[in-house]
């Protein structure tokens, strides 16, 4: 299981053909108390690079983008009920989307935990 | 706000208690100024309305506008003072008590807002006014006051003094136990007080919707009475974010959003800041526009509304059942009193009413709203009890 970061703070968290997609915890920290999540819909083909969900804390809104391409397989419906698990747990519950991974070669060009660690430090 | 990146920040004399405090500095009206600290928005939000909360508002532009020849009989010195400002505003300053507070609008030609403002008379100095404008348009405001003031009188820029604002429940319990006799203040009063031989200039006002105080404060003796006001423990630090979401939950407008120098004080609901004195004479800028909107003749107006998912920012379009466009929203977020997304914009009259259902346009999709009474969580002013 690997997970690759954006240089937009997104990760995806890779199981098999799936990606588990969410936002760091550098990135929720950044945002602070998320209130609303526009979730995509199932199904929705996505190119890398998309805008795929938006999140929204009491100052802003922000684009959450696909970080490879491919298709919505399941979306967290938790979050439309309780937004702020993205900041209590963005990496287990706060989880936003799953992708089914169109090209894995994508994931390539992706941060490793160093990159990312580096990123942000 | 946008920046000019080559143009310094100026701080204000609170900047190494924000930064102690772990506030997240961001530039807002050309300061350096805390958007929120380590609690976050939601929570400083929270604490404000049950508690207190203490607010670095040093941007602001408090000044005082003071004759330079008083005659030496109060009442005529307070007439003529009155008589320097009125003609810029619609607010009845010559009918002001002493250490009254009056909201009130800067207005143009054509009646819209160049600023509004806080106008008060000195409790204590025959001729002169305590004013205070707003942080982004200061200069210009001053400008115009000192212009409209010549040599009769002389305004005292205070901004370089720290503005703080106390608010919530707790406020003025928490500022009574150090400075007493703050809580003999009114709401919309003003008055001196001593704390420790430090002079501080005390107004039971704030835009949180709750009951509190701004004091302006010697910038040398700020960070004393920050530091003294947060060893209570019913007070916490509370960021512009925070600030933002109380004012809005009280309908309270914000300059450069809801109001504009296309904005009249009737399209922004605020009729009441149109004294009744300058009303019936029409001696104000713009008179007649709005006196002729007061009697219906409006083209739009600030309304409230609730908005179904989310949350709909400045900018985005309102529509009516059918789709089409008929307003903006001015301003909106997410209301953490209420745990929903709330907005104010400005649609025509006749779809004004309470209880109408329009919709809201966000990131191109129509989503549902309705209008509700203003404000969205009601006000917490400190009435005094009518003397029986």
């Amino acid at each position: 299981m690997t997970t690759k970061f954006t240089l937009d703070h997104e990760y995806i968290r890779v199981e098999g053909t799936i990606g588990i997609v969410g936002i760091t915890p550098y990135a929720q920290e950044a945002l602070g108390d998320i209130v609303f999540v526009e979730l995509p819909s199932v199904g929705k083909v996505l190119k890398k690079g998309d805008e795929a969900a938006v999140v929204e804390s009491v100052k802003a809104a922000s684009e959450i983008y696909a970080p490879v391409a491919g298709t919505v397989t399941k979306v967290n419906e938790a979050l439309t009920g309780e937004p702020g698990l993205i900041n209590a747990n963005p990496e287990t519950a706060g989880w936003i989307y799953k992708i089914a991974i169109a090209d894995a070669g994508e994931l390539d060009a992706l941060l490793d935990d160093a990159a990312y660690a580096d990123l942000t430090k | 706000m946008a920046q000019n990146p080559t143009e310094s920040l100026k701080t204000t004399p609170l900047i190494d208690q924000h930064i102690a405090a772990g506030g997240r500095m961001v530039p807002f009206g050309g300061y350096n100024l805390p958007v929120q600290y380590l609690i976050g928005i939601m929570a400083e939000h929270k604490w404000t309305r049950e508690a207190a909360g203490l607010f670095d508002v040093s941007h602001m532009g408090p000044s005082f506008l003071t004759l330079n020849n008083p005659s030496g009989d109060a009442e005529a010195d307070h007439a003529e003072i009155a008589s320097i400002i009125e003609p810029l505003i619609c607010g009845d300053i010559a009918g002001l008590r002493l250490g009254q507070i009056r909201y009130t609008l800067l207005l143009n030609e054509t009646g819209g807002a160049i600023d509004d403002l806080m106008v008060a008379r000195s409790p204590q100095h025959p001729g002169s006014l305590y004013i205070v404008v707003n942080a982004s348009t200061k200069d210009g405001d001053f400008a115009r006051i000192a212009a409209a003031a010549g040599g009769r009188a002389t305004l005292h820029r205070a901004d370089d003094d720290a503005l703080m604002a106390l608010q919530g429940p707790q406020a003025v319990a928490v500022l009574a136990a150090m400075v007493p006799g703050v809580s003999e203040l009114g709401f919309m009063e003003y008055a001196p007080f001593d704390w420790g031989g430090e002079k501080l200039i005390i107004a039971r006002s704030g835009y949180t919707g709750e009951d509190g105080l701004e004091v302006l404060c010697p910038a040398g003796t700020a960070p004393r009475l920050w530091d003294a006001l947060l060893a209570d423990d019913r007070v916490k630090p509370i960021g512009l974010g925070a600030r933002d979401s109380l004012r809005l939950e009280a309908s309270l407008p914000l300059y450069g959003h809801d109001l504009d120098e296309t904005v009249s004080p009737i399209e922004a609901d605020l009729g009441f800041a149109v004294s009744k004195r300058r009303r019936e004479a029409g001696d104000f800028p713009g008179a007649s526009r709005i006196l002729a909107e007061r009697d219906g003749g409006l083209s739009r107006v600030r309304v409230g509304l609730i908005v179904e998912g989310a949350p709909a920012r400045e900018g985005a379009k309102i529509l009516d059942a059918d789709g089409t466009a008929i307003g903006m929203v001015t301003s909106g977020g997410f209301a953490p009193s209420l745990g929903k997304a709330i907005a104010l914009g400005f649609v025509p009259p006749r779809y004004a009413e309470t209880g109408r259902k329009l919709q809201i346009s966000v990131r191109g999709r129509a989503q549902s709203a309705e209008i509700v009474p203003t404000p969205f969580v009601p006000h917490r002013y400190f009435r005094k009890p009518k003397a029986s």
